[in-house]
C-alpha cells in the first residue's frame, strides 16, 4: 500500500483556518458543510498557558473502521493507497461509518444523501500536486507526500521532529502527523 | 459541548430523511477540475495587502482563487480572506443598482435609478454646493485603489479633502512618529525585514490572526530560523502563543515599558553605539530622560516582572541590529499613540535596526509614469487650515475632524463622497455626529460593493462591481522588490454595477470634466503605463505580475552616510518639530485611567477570518466566524457569574449597551480586560448574514482620546462591564 | 487546565455537536429484530420439544408474528437510509468486517426460514389462512412439505434466530468509536431481551392459562438474566478507559441517570419482575400490565442505548459560536 501522509506543524500553524476555505472552494463542498476544521487546545495556568493550533480532517488510516464497517463497499480505499474516498453510487446512507470514525472526523451528509468527506484530493494527487489545503497554507506549515519514500519531505520530517497523531490508541493507524 | 436533553418531542418524530435521500444522488458529481477550466490573474482586494492571483472558473462558473505564485505579497498563497474571496462575487446581497433617496409620503425609501439619472443629480447637486458656498466643500473619504478616481474627479472640481480613515483610525501615529524620527513613514506593505530578523517585538500586534500576508509569511520565516519572539500584550494572542516571552501587560502602560527598556539599554550600554553616533541626534537628552524609567519602576505601572523586562532588553540587545521592535499598523489605542510610536521608533534606533538587515529596510516602487492627463488646478486656499488646523503636523485628511467638520449649519463640509469606507462602525462613537451630519450636508455619495450602516445615510448609492468585475489601477507600492501587478475582470459585472473608474469618468463627463479623463476605457491607461517600462497589457494579462531590479540600495552601506529627511539630517531621538510644534519632543509615561469598579478594559482586534467588518456578510467566511465573542478571564466570570456560552450584552459607563454577544471564558486574557474581534453587530438589515451577529465595540466606545500630534482618534482608554440576563 | 476549542465554526450535520445520525428508526428495528429473534426461538423450541398441548400458542400460532414484526422493523430501517435509491447495494456486496453486512445477508436467510417455519404449523394455527394458501398453485405442496419438515425447519430455525438476536447488539458494540457500546456484553444483553419481549408477548397472545403462567415463569428467569448483564455491562464501563468512564457516567451520575434508571430500569424490568412474580404466587391480574412493561422496557433499552452511544465520544471540542448562526446560510 502506498501511504500518504499529511505532516502539520504546529509549531507555524496560527489556526487561520486557510485550509478549510480552500478546501470548500476546490471541492465545492455545500454550504453548512466541512471537511475539514481548525482546533485550538490552551494548557497550562495563567500566565503560564501554551496554545497549540490543529488543521484536523479525516486521517485516512491504515486500519480505517470506517471502511471495514461500511456494508456495502462504498467506503474504500483508492487504488493501492490509504487514501479513503466514497463511492457515492454503492452508498445507502446508512451512517454506519459515521459512527465508526472515533475521531467524529471525517463525514458529513451530503445534502443528496450520500456520505461525503475529505479525499485528500485525490484529484490532485493524481496529477502530482499537494490537497489544495496543503497548497493554501500561508505558513507553509502543512506538508504532504508518500510516507514508504524514505527521502520524501513527510519521511525526513518525521524522521528529525518530534511529532504526534490525534488518538493513536483507538488502533486505527492514522496518516495525519503534528509536528510539536 | 451543548448535549441534546433527553427525549425531545421532536426526536420521536424526527424527519429521519424520507425526502431528501429519495431523489438525489443517482451519480456522484464530477471530480473537480475536470470540466471546462480557464483562469484570470486579478489583484485580491480583500485587504490592503493586495496579493496578486488567479481567479479560476469551471465550466463559467467561479472555481477558486489562487495567490499567484511569481508574487512577493503572496508567494503563491492568498490568505484565509483571500481565498474566500471569490465567494463576494456571488454575494446575493451585493448592491445592485444606482439608488436615490426619494420620499414617499412620510417615509424615505431608496429607488432604483439608470447611471445617467444618478449622475445628473449628484451634478447637480454639486452645482448647487459650487453656488451656494464653494467648490472646494466636499469632502471625499476612501479606503481602497478605486478612490482615486473620484479624488481625481473632486480635484478637478475643487474640492481637495480627503481622508483615509486608515490615517486617522489606524496606521496615522506611526507614520507620523517614524516621519519624525526617521524621515519617513513606514509605509504599506511595511518595510519590516522579518525573514531576517532574529529577534522580534510586538506590541499588541497580533500577527497571525492579524493576517497581512507577507508580514506573517515573513514572521513565519523568522520563527523557522529560531527567532525569539517577545509579544507585548494583554491577551495571549496567537503569536504570544509562539513566543518566548509573553508580556501580559496592563493595558495603556506600553510606554512604560518602552522606555524602561531604553533606560536598561542605554544604562547598560547595550545600545549600538557606532549607529547612535553615526545617524543619530539628541541621545544626550533621550538619556536623561529615561533615567527615571527603571525595570523596578515599571514593574509598578505594567505589572511586568522587573527580571522579565531586563531579560527581554538583553535578548532584544543580544540579536541586534537583527531585531525589529515592530511598529505595529493599527496603532491608535490611547490618544498619546503619537508618542508611542515615538517610544518604538527610538528604540530601533538605539538597536540599529533601520536600515539594517532583520530590521527595516528601504522601499522602492516602479518608476510608473501617470497617463498624461490635465492636471486638476492647484486650490487657492488649503482646506486643512480652515477645517484641522490644529493639527499643523498632518498633511492629510484626518477622518474624524472632517466628520465634525460636517456636521451642523455651519459645517465646512457640505457634500460627502464615501468610498468602500463603513464610518458608522469604522470611527468610534460616531453614530451620534453622523446623525447630525446627516441632516446638515446637502448631498452625501456613498459608493461600495455592498451595502452597510454608512448606506443608510446617502442621498445616492452607487454600486461599484467587485475587483473580480474590473480593471484598477495597476499595483504599484513602494516595497522590497518593486513589481506591478494587474487586476483584471474575469466576470462581467453582475446586475448593473460598474467600476470606480468608469463611474468616476461618468459623473466627471456630466460635470463638464471630462478633459480630466482623456480616454475611454481604463485599459488604455493601463496599457501606455506598460509600456513605458518594458511591458504591455496583453504580456501582463498573461503573467499579472512583473518584477523589476531594484535601483536604489535596500539597506544602509556601511561607511556610507544617509541624509535622513529630518530638519537636523539625523535620526531625531529628539524631534525638534515636535519642541517647535508645543509636543513633549522625547515620549514620557503618562499613567492610563484605570477601569471603574466591576468594568474592564475594552480590548479588540482582529480575528484570520474577517478584514473588519467587510467580509462578514461573506457566505464563506460567514461560514467560518459567524460571530464575535467576549473574551472574559474566569476569575472574572466568576465573580460576574458568568459561564461559557453565555450571551450577554457589553455596556459603557453612559449606559451605552451593544447588541447580544457570546462569552467566551478563557485563560488567555488579563482578568482586569475583555476582547473582541472589531466588526460585528451589523445592523443594516440587507446584510441578511452579517445583520445582528455578534456585537459592535465601537459604539461602546465612550472614551475616545483625541491624539494631539495626529488628530487620531485612540480606541481602547474605554470600559465595559457585562450584562447578563438581557440578551 | 485544557481549553480545546473549535477555532472554525463547524456544524456538519448529524455529526455536531454530537452524534445524532440514528433516531428512533434504529431503535425500533433493533427492538423488533430482538422481538423476531424471540418469537421464532420459542415457536421452534415449543415444536422441538412436542409442547402443542402445553404451549399451544407458541406451539402453533406465534411464529407468524415473526414476519410481520420483522417486516415492520425493516421498514423502519429502510426510512433511516438517507440514499435510499440504492439500498439494493447492500446486496452487491459481502463486506466481511463490516456487521451491517452481516446482518443483511443473515436476514437474506431469515426470511425464507422464516415462512418455512410459519408455513409448516399453519394449518394448526391459522386454519383459515391455510385454506388460501391451499387455493393457491403449489401451496398445498408447499404445507405439506414443511409439516413434514417442520423439525430439521426449527432446528436450523433456533441458530439462525440467536444469530439474529446477538447480530443486533453486536452491530452496535463493534463501533469502537462509541465507547458507550464498545463492550462484548451488548449482543447477549440484546439477545436475552429479545428472549424476554417475545414471552411478554407470547403472555398476551396466549388463551391457555397455563401457556400465560409458563412464558410468565420464563420471563422472570430472563428478566433476571438481563439484570445481571446490565450490571456486568456498567462494570465493564465503569472499570475501563478514561472514555468508557465518561460514557458510563451519563447512566451513573450524568446528564441520563434519571432516564435510565426511573424510566427504563425500574418500570420496563424491575416493576414486572415483580409483578410476574406476583403472578406466580397467585395474585392474579397483573400478567397483561407486565407484559406491557416488558416491552416497554425493551424498547427503551434499544433507544436508550442508541442515544447514549451516540452521544459517547473519544474527541470533545467546544465550540465558540452558535451554530443556528449557519443557517441563515440555508435559508
Amino acid at each position: 500500500m502506498i501511504t500518504y501522509a499529511m505532516v502539520i506543524d504546529t509549531r507555524t500553524c496560527i489556526g487561520c483556518g486557510d485550509c478549510v476555505v480552500a478546501c470548500k472552494n476546490e471541492n465545492s463542498v455545500p454550504a453548512g458543510l466541512n471537511r475539514d476544521w481548525v482546533v485550538e487546545e490552551t494548557r497550562g495556568e495563567y500566565p503560564h498557558l501554551s496554545t497549540e493550533f490543529r488543521s484536523e480532517r479525516c486521517n485516512h488510516c491504515a486500519h480505517a473502521t470506517c471502511v471495514t464497517n461500511c456494508p456495502t463497499g462504498a467506503s474504500h480505499y483508492w487504488k493501492d493507497t490509504n487514501i479513503v474516498l466514497v463511492a457515492a453510487e454503492k452508498c445507502t446512507g446508512c451512517k454506519a461509518c459515521i459512527a465508526a470514525c472515533p475521531y467524529d472526523a471525517r463525514l458529513i451528509m451530503h445534502p443528496d444523501g450520500y456520505i461525503d468527506k475529505c479525499t485528500f484530493c485525490h484529484h490532485r494527487v493524481d496529477q502530482g500536486l499537494d490537497p489544495a489545503c496543503v497548497s493554501s497554507c500561508p505558513t507553509h506549515c502543512m506538508h504532504f507526500g508518500v510516507l514508504n519514500d524514505a527521502d520524501s519531505l513527510v519521511s525526513r520530517l518525521l524522521r528529525t521532529r518530534n511529532y504526534k497523531a490525534l488518538l493513536t490508541e483507538t488502533g486505527n493507524e492514522p496518516n495525519v502527523y503534528y509536528l510539536v | 459541548m451543548q448535549r441534546r436533553e433527553f427525549l425531545k418531542v421532536s426526536a420521536l418524530f424526527g424527519a429521519s430523511g424520507v425526502m431528501p435521500g429519495l431523489l438525489g444522488g443517482c451519480s456522484p458529481p464530477p471530480l473537480p477540475g475536470t470540466g471546462d477550466v480557464r483562469t484570470t490573474p486579478t489583484v485580491c482586494n480583500i485587504c490592503f495587502w493586495q496579493c496578486a492571483a488567479t481567479l479560476y472558473t469551471e465550466n463559467g462558473r467561479p472555481w477558486k482563487v489562487v495567490g499567484n505564485p511569481a508574487d512577493p505579497h503572496c508567494n503563491g498563497r492568498l490568505c484565509t480572506r483571500g481565498t474566500g474571496g471569490i465567494a463576494s462575487y456571488s454575494d446575493p446581497d451585493r448592491l445592485k443598482r444606482p439608488l436615490i433617496r426619494v420620499r414617499q409620503g412620510n417615509t424615505q425609501t431608496f429607488k432604483p435609478v439608470s447611471w445617467d439619472e444618478a449622475f445628473a443629480y449628484i451634478a447637480g447637486k454639486m452645482q448647487t454646493i459650487a453656488e451656494r458656498h464653494g467648490r472646494d466643500r466636499i469632502a471625499l473619504f476612501s479606503h481602497g485603489g478605486g478612490g482615486s478616481h473620484f479624488r481625481r474627479l473632486l480635484q478637478a472640481f475643487g474640492s481637495h479633502a480627503y481622508a483615509h480613515p486608515s490615517f486617522a483610525q489606524c496606521r496615522g501615529p506611526r507614520e507620523t512618529a517614524f516621519g519624525l524620527t526617521f524621515g519617513e513613514g513606514v509605509g504599506s506593505p511595511d518595510r519590516t525585514d522579518m525573514a531576517n530578523s532574529r529577534c522580534i517585538v510586538l506590541i499588541g500586534s497580533h500577527i497571525g490572526e492579524n493576517l497581512h500576508n507577507g508580514q506573517v509569511q515573513t514572521l513565519t520565516q523568522a520563527l523557522e530560523r529560531g527567532a525569539t519572539l517577545i509579544t507585548v500584550d494583554p491577551r495571549f494572542s496567537v503569536p504570544a502563543s509562539k513566543s518566548r516571552y509573553w508580556l501580559p501587560i496592563k493595558p495603556g502602560t506600553d510606554i512604560a515599558l518602552l522606555l524602561a527598556w531604553m533606560n536598561v539599554l542605554i544604562n547598560e550600554e547595550l545600545y549600538d553605539k557606532d549607529y547612535v553616533a553615526e545617524y543619530c541626534s539628541g541621545f544626550e537628552q533621550l538619556a536623561a530622560q529615561v533615567q527615571p524609567y527603571n525595570p523596578e519602576w515599571a514593574y509598578l505601572e505594567t505589572g511586568l516582572e522587573a527580571a522579565q523586562i531586563r531579560a527581554t532588553a538583553h535578548a532584544m540587545a543580544g540579536a541586534a541590529p537583527a531585531t525589529l521592535v515592530h511598529p505595529g499598523r493599527h496603532v491608535t489605542w490611547y490618544g498619546d499613540d503619537t508618542q508611542r510610536c515615538r517610544a518604538i521608533a527610538i528604540l530601533n534606533a538605539l538597536l540599529g535596526s533601520w536600515g539594517r538587515p532583520g530590521g527595516f529596510y528601504a522601499q522602492e516602487k516602479v518608476a510608473l509614469p501617470d497617463f498624461p492627463a490635465p492636471q486638476p488646478a492647484r486650490p487657492e486656499q488649503d482646506w486643512k487650515t480652515e477645517v484641522q488646523a490644529r493639527f499643523p503636523l498632518v498633511s492629510t485628511g484626518i477622518s474624524n475632524v472632517m466628520v465634525d467638520a460636517s456636521a451642523g449649519p455651519d459645517a465646512f463640509f457640505k457634500g460627502w463622497f464615501v468610498y468602500a469606507t463603513n464610518l458608522s462602525t469604522t470611527l468610534p462613537a460616531v453614530r451620534e455626529q453622523l446623525e447630525r451630519a446627516a441632516q446638515s450636508l446637502e448631498l452625501v455619495v456613498v459608493v461600495d460593493t455592498m451595502p452597510a450602516e454608512i448606506t443608510g445615510y446617502a442621498d445616492v448609492v452607487l454600486p461599484e462591481c467587485t475587483y473580480l468585475e474590473r480593471y484598477d489601477d495597476l499595483r504599484n507600492k513602494a516595497e522590497r522588490t518593486p513589481t506591478l501587478a494587474l487586476r483584471m475582470p474575469a466576470f462581467v459585472p453582475k446586475y448593473d454595477s460598474k467600476p470606480a473608474w468608469w463611474i468616476a469618468k461618468g459623473l466627471a463627463e456630466k460635470l463638464s470634466l471630462g478633459d480630466y479623463f482623456p480616454w475611454q476605457d481604463y485599459r488604455e491607461v493601463l496599457d501606455w503605463q506598460l509600456k513605458q517600462v518594458g511591458s504591455s497589457l496583453a504580456e501582463m494579462e498573461k503573467t499579472g505580475v512583473k518584477a523589476f531590479a531594484r535601483k536604489t540600495p535596500i539597506y544602509f552601506a556601511a561607511g556610507k552616510p544617509v541624509d535622513f529627511r529630518t530638519p537636523s539630517g539625523k535620526i531625531e531621538l529628539y524631534s525638534q518639530t515636535l519642541a517647535e510644534t508645543g509636543h513633549d519632543p522625547l515620549p514620557r509615561y503618562v499613567p492610563p485611567q484605570r477601569p471603574p469598579a466591576g468594568y474592564f478594559h475594552l480590548n479588540y482586534g482582529r480575528a484570520a477570518a474577517h478584514t473588519f467588518g467587510r467580509t462578514i456578510n461573506n457566505p464563506l467566511l460567514f461560514e467560518l466566524m459567524p460571530e464575535n465573542t467576549v473574551w472574559v478571564h474566569p476569575a472574572a466570570a466568576g465573580q460576574i457569574g458568568v459561564g461559557n456560552g453565555e450571551y450577554v450584552r457589553l455596556q459603557n459607563p453612559d449606559g451605552v449597551k451593544s447588541n447580544r454577544i457570546r462569552v467566551r471564558v478563557t485563560q488567555r486574557i488579563r482578568a482586569d480586560s475583555v476582547f473582541m474581534v472589531h466588526g460585528f453587530g451589523h445592523t443594516e438589515t440587507r446584510l441578511r448574514l452579517a445583520q445582528g451577529a455578534g456585537a459592535d465595540d465601537a459604539e461602546l466606545m465612550h472614551n475616545v482620546k483625541i491624539d494631539p500630534i495626529m488628530g487620531g482618534t485612540g480606541m481602547r482608554a474605554s470600559f465595559v462591564t457585562l450584562v447578563r440576563g438581557e440578551a | 487546565m485544557v481549553e480545546e476549542v473549535l477555532v472554525t465554526a463547524r456544524f456538519n450535520a448529524k455529526v455536531d455537536p454530537s452524534l445524532t445520525i440514528w433516531s428512533w428508526e434504529i431503535a425500533v428495528y433493533l427492538f423488533l429484530g430482538g422481538l423476531t429473534a424471540g418469537i421464532m426461538c420459542f415457536a421452534a423450541w415449543s415444536l422441538l420439544a412436542d409442547k402443542d398441548k402445553e404451549l399451544p400458542f407458541a406451539h402453533n400460532r406465534f411464529a407468524l408474528w415473526a414476519p410481520i414484526v420483522l417486516s415492520v422493523g425493516m421498514t423502519t430501517l429502510f426510512l433511516d437510509l438517507e440514499h435510499k435509491l440504492y439500498v439494493f447495494r447492500f446486496y452487491t456486496s459481502f463486506q466481511p468486517a463490516s456487521p451491517m453486512s452481516w446482518g443483511a445477508w443473515i436476514l437474506v436467510l431469515v426470511y425464507p426460514l422464516m415462512v418455512l417455519q410459519v408455513f409448516s404449523t399453519l394449518r394448526r394455527g391459522y386454519p383459515v389462512l391455510a385454506g388460501w394458501t391451499e387455493k393457491i398453485p403449489f401451496g398445498t405442496g408447499l404445507l405439506e412439505f414443511c409439516e413434514r419438515w417442520r423439525r430439521p425447519i426449527a432446528w436450523w430455525v433456533i441458530p439462525l434466530a440467536v444469530g439474529l438476536g446477538i447480530y443486533t447488539g453486536v452491530l452496535l458494540s463493534a463501533l469502537s468509536a462509541r465507547p458507550f457500546w464498545n463492550s462484548g456484553v451488548l449482543g447477549p444483553l440484546f439477545l436475552v431481551s429479545g428472549l424476554s419481549t417475545a414471552s411478554a408477548l407470547a403472555i398476551i397472545g396466549a388463551r391457555q392459562a397455563g401457556e400465560k403462567h409458563f412464558f410468565a415463569r420464563t420471563d422472570l428467569t430472563l428478566i433476571g438474566v438481563e439484570l445481571m448483564l446490565i450490571a456486568l455491562f456498567l462494570i465493564n464501563l465503569s472499570t475501563g478507559t478514561e472514555q468508557q468512564l465518561a460514557a458510563v457516567h451519563m447512566v451513573m451520575g450524568g446528564t441520563y441517570t434519571v432516564p435510565f434508571w426511573a424510566w427504563f430500569v425500574l418500570p420496563g424490568l424491575l416493576i414486572p419482575l415483580v409483578l410476574e412474580a406476583f403472578e406466580l404466587r397467585g395474585i392474579r391480574g397483573f400478567a397483561m400490565i407486565a407484559s406491557v412493561l416488558v416491552l416497554y422496557g425493551g424498547f427503551m433499552l434499544r433507544y436508550l442505548t442508541v442515544e447514549l452511544g451516540q452521544l459517547s465520544r473519544w474527541t470533545d471540542y467546544g465550540i465558540q459560536f452558535d451554530p443556528q448562526l449557519l443557517l441563515r446560510l440555508t435559508p
